[in-house]
């Protein structure tokens, strides 16, 4: 079985790996919109989506389908191939993220101990910040190839603000990366698992909330949604798209606001730690599906206070954007990370 | 051949196919598009040598936010490829030498370098490139010129500030 | 000058205006986060309010007694048609939307039609009808009276145009359900009398 020096069995379960987190983050995203649709009747007191199967819950596959049906149109004036690329783009950056994820620790199945993570590189967390960075090239370059003043400045507005945002969750990661010593997500999980120790946010509660405003931000989220302000810009970068193309730019917000909850829960929130149980005194496969089980907890709770704030805080105007990054946000997580740093070192010496 | 070698021949040809696509292409999106192409291929050589840090830093220094801002000015000069300016024919032909005489400079000093002689690339080993030893090396054997360049920056920074000042 | 002579003996018309602070933040309002925590704290509230949605095919809103719908063209209690065709409600539309056509009745349609007189055509346009109900008032026979149901929507302004088919209740005598469901809970005003 070493044909090309491959492992080829490790290959298969990687791949199969791959195929079923890729699904489950399209499957929950799918389910994300409808959520999003629902938690915004709750709190203005309507039902929401209920015609479409038992509570509606079919809603998805419905809006779905409608999308799929819709006409494709490519404008004339647009760069045909960029403006093919850049909803692709977008959706490839969002789904790249999920590949340094733990999930949970380790299966045993046939006889093979199966992590389930797709790859745990010494270098995780930077990897998810270079996808991320990666992420506003879809917005731009879509936004650019419609070759509509609207959608271009939907589109700078949009690398303007990833790259202002990108610093301060930066500074506000490399605080953590104090604390944990690593940069493997998987390390900085396991660490936390130890008993005795308390989750990362109780050591960096202002390096948390720094790192999830621009979260927030990074996924174009409302109070942050400036590049598809409808009242200023028609609809964005997306203007010009129809049909699946504009669903590829919708699904990968709901995928991104997935993979960084995911991100935070890792960092911050233990991972698939569950709190108070010390997982070593169970069966394996049973702490792995009861991590599987937490983590998703976790990121369904992140993704609700991202949908309540969304439907709290009305949007920020584009320089108030930019004040609170650069003059709030950069400071204060220069001083956290000075603090920490500090800290730490009194602790050792 | 193994895979690392399939990769390494994969990876240099898109490489150099990016390359060459960025000095072609007409219209100027385009030809950064090209070179974040280029910046791609890079990093997995950097990752073939066992340098993943080194990798994920050029793609997010470069590719993440360098290229961005790139893309950012051309996007907003509306540069098309009708507003190229025509160059004279003495203009490309003097540009061809310098970059030839440059290509020539290069090929030499790699050929005559003593340390190269008889070495080829070290494949999935070695680890210089992986951050704990980066940082040890940075911060012990290279600490003067590191913390200098790091003053570079601030003054940079300042300089920028009192620019956007005026 | 003027203005601001005018502007200090201009009265408030309610004491409901509040004057706009223009002090400076405080440093906890600058944080903007106790605002924005307590917005949150009021979303959060509406999650165990009452929804006031009427779910509309399945609920439906009971109407006001005096919700004045589509017209009903009325029988009495032997099934006959009231209606003379006396036009009496065409002259009171305001909208002019009814129009109608007389006929004699034959003898053996003593059984149809409850005068000597009938309408062998008899059309509302709902279109233009504006539901203010004079029809009804007009109408010396109680032969038509506004339902408590409305026009539902159609394709084609021709759709519009409700002709006897639509308008007419079902017989009582032969489908007494039917016109007991198309009556509504709404009695025809005088149809008691008579």
């Amino acid at each position: 079985m070493t044909l090309l020096a491959i492992d080829w069995i490790l290959l298969i379960e990687k791949l199969v790996l791959i195929a079923i987190i890729v699904f489950a983050s399209l499957g929950i995203a799918l389910y994300t919109t409808f959520a999003e649709r629902k938690v915004a009747a709750i709190l203005q007191d309507r039902p929401g989506p209920n015609r479409a199967g038992p509570f509606g819950l079919f809603q998805p596959f419905a809006d779905g389908l409608k999308l799929i049906m819709k006409e494709e149109i490519i404008p004339n004036t647009a760069n045909r191939s960029l403006f093919i690329l850049g909803p692709g783009l977008a959706m490839t950056a969002a789904l790249m993220t999920c590949a340094v994820i733990p999930w949970s620790s380790h299966v045993e199945l046939f006889g093979r101990n199966i992590e389930l993570q797709i790859a745990d590189i010494n270098i995780g967390i930077l990897y998810v910040f270079g996808v991320v960075s990666l992420g506003v090239y879809g917005i731009m370059i879509g936004g650019w190839a419609s070759n509509n003043k609207f959608s271009l400045m939907a589109a700078l507005r949009a690398a303007s603000q990833a790259i202002s945002y990108e610093l301060a969750m930066g500074l506000a990661l490399i605080a953590v990366l104090m604390v944990s010593g690593s940069l493997s997500l998987k390390t900085i999980v396991d660490q936390q698992m130890e008993p005795g120790r308390l989750w990362n946010v109780a050591y960096q509660p202002l390096g948390f909330l720094i790192f999830f405003i621009c979260a927030m931000a990074e996924c174009n989220r409302t109070p942050f949604d400036l590049p598809e302000a409808e009242n200023e810009l028609n609809f964005g970068y997306h203007q010009e798209y129809s049909s699946m193309k504009l669903g590829f730019y919708l699904f990968s917000e709901y995928v991104n606001m997935i993979m960084s909850s995911a991100i935070m829960a890792c960092l911050y929130f233990g991972g698939f730690d569950i709190p108070f149980l010390n997982e070593t005194t169970l069966a394996p496969n049973l702490a792995a599906i009861l991590g599987v089980l937490a983590l998703l907890t976790k990121i369904v709770i992140f993704i609700f206070i991202f949908m309540w704030i969304r439907w709290t805080i009305p949007r920020f105007r584009y320089d108030q954007l930019m004040n609170l990054g650069w003059k709030k946000l950069i400071p204060l997580a220069l001083l956290n990370m000075l603090v920490t740093g500090a800290v730490i070192l009194y602790l050792q010496g | 051949m193994s895979t690392t070698e399939i990769l390494f021949f994969f990876l240099t040809a898109l490489a150099i196919f990016s390359a060459i696509m960025v000095l072609v292409s007409k219209n100027p999106v385009h030809s950064v598009l090209w070179l974040i192409a280029v910046f791609f291929a890079i990093s997995g050589h950097y990752i073939l040598l066992n340098a993943q840090f080194l990798a994920i830093v050029n793609l997010i220094v470069y590719a993440g936010a360098i290229m961005v801002l790139f893309l950012f000015v051309i996007m907003l000069m509306n540069l098309n490829a009708e507003t190229e300016p025509q160059k004279h024919i003495w203009m490309k032909l003097a540009g061809a030498i310098s970059g030839g005489c440059f290509l020539m400079m290069l090929v030499s000093l790699v050929r005559q370098a003593s340390e190269l002689n008889g070495k080829t690339a070290l494949m999935a080993e070695g680890n210089i490139g992986l951050i704990k030893n980066l940082g040890k090396a940075l911060f012990s054997d290279y600490v003067v010129p590191f913390e200098i360049t790091s003053v570079l920056f601030l003054s940079a920074m300042v300089g920028a500030v009192v620019i956007g000042k005026k | 000058m003027a203005g601001q002579i005018e502007e200090k003996h201009m009265q408030a018309l309610t004491n409901r205006s509040k004057e706009v602070s223009r002090k400076p933040m405080s440093f906890m309002e600058q944080l903007y986060l106790p605002a924005i925590l307590k917005g949150m704290a009021i979303t959060f509230s509406h999650i165990f309010k009452k929804q006031p949605t009427i779910r509309y095919p399945e609920q439906k809103r009971p109407f006001s007694p005096v919700f004045r719908g589509l017209h009903v063209l009325n029988r009495d209690e032997e099934g006959r048609e009231r209606c003379t065709a006396c036009g009496l409600c065409a002259v009171a539309c305001p909208a002019e939307a009814i129009t109608m056509e007389a006929a004699e009745r034959l003898p053996g349609e003593e059984n149809k039609y409850r005068e000597e007189k009938y309408a062998a055509r008899y059309e509302i346009n709902m279109l233009r009808c504006i539901f203010c109900g004079l029809c009804e008032e007009a109408c010396p026979k109680d032969a038509i009276y506004l339902s408590e149901t409305f026009a539902p929507a159609n394709f084609t302004r021709k759709g519009f145009i409700y002709g006897k088919n639509e308008l007419l209740i079902p017989d009582p005598v032969t489908e007494p359900e039917a016109y007991q469901k198309a009556r509504g809970l709404k009695e025809p005003t005088t149809a008691s009398q008579n």
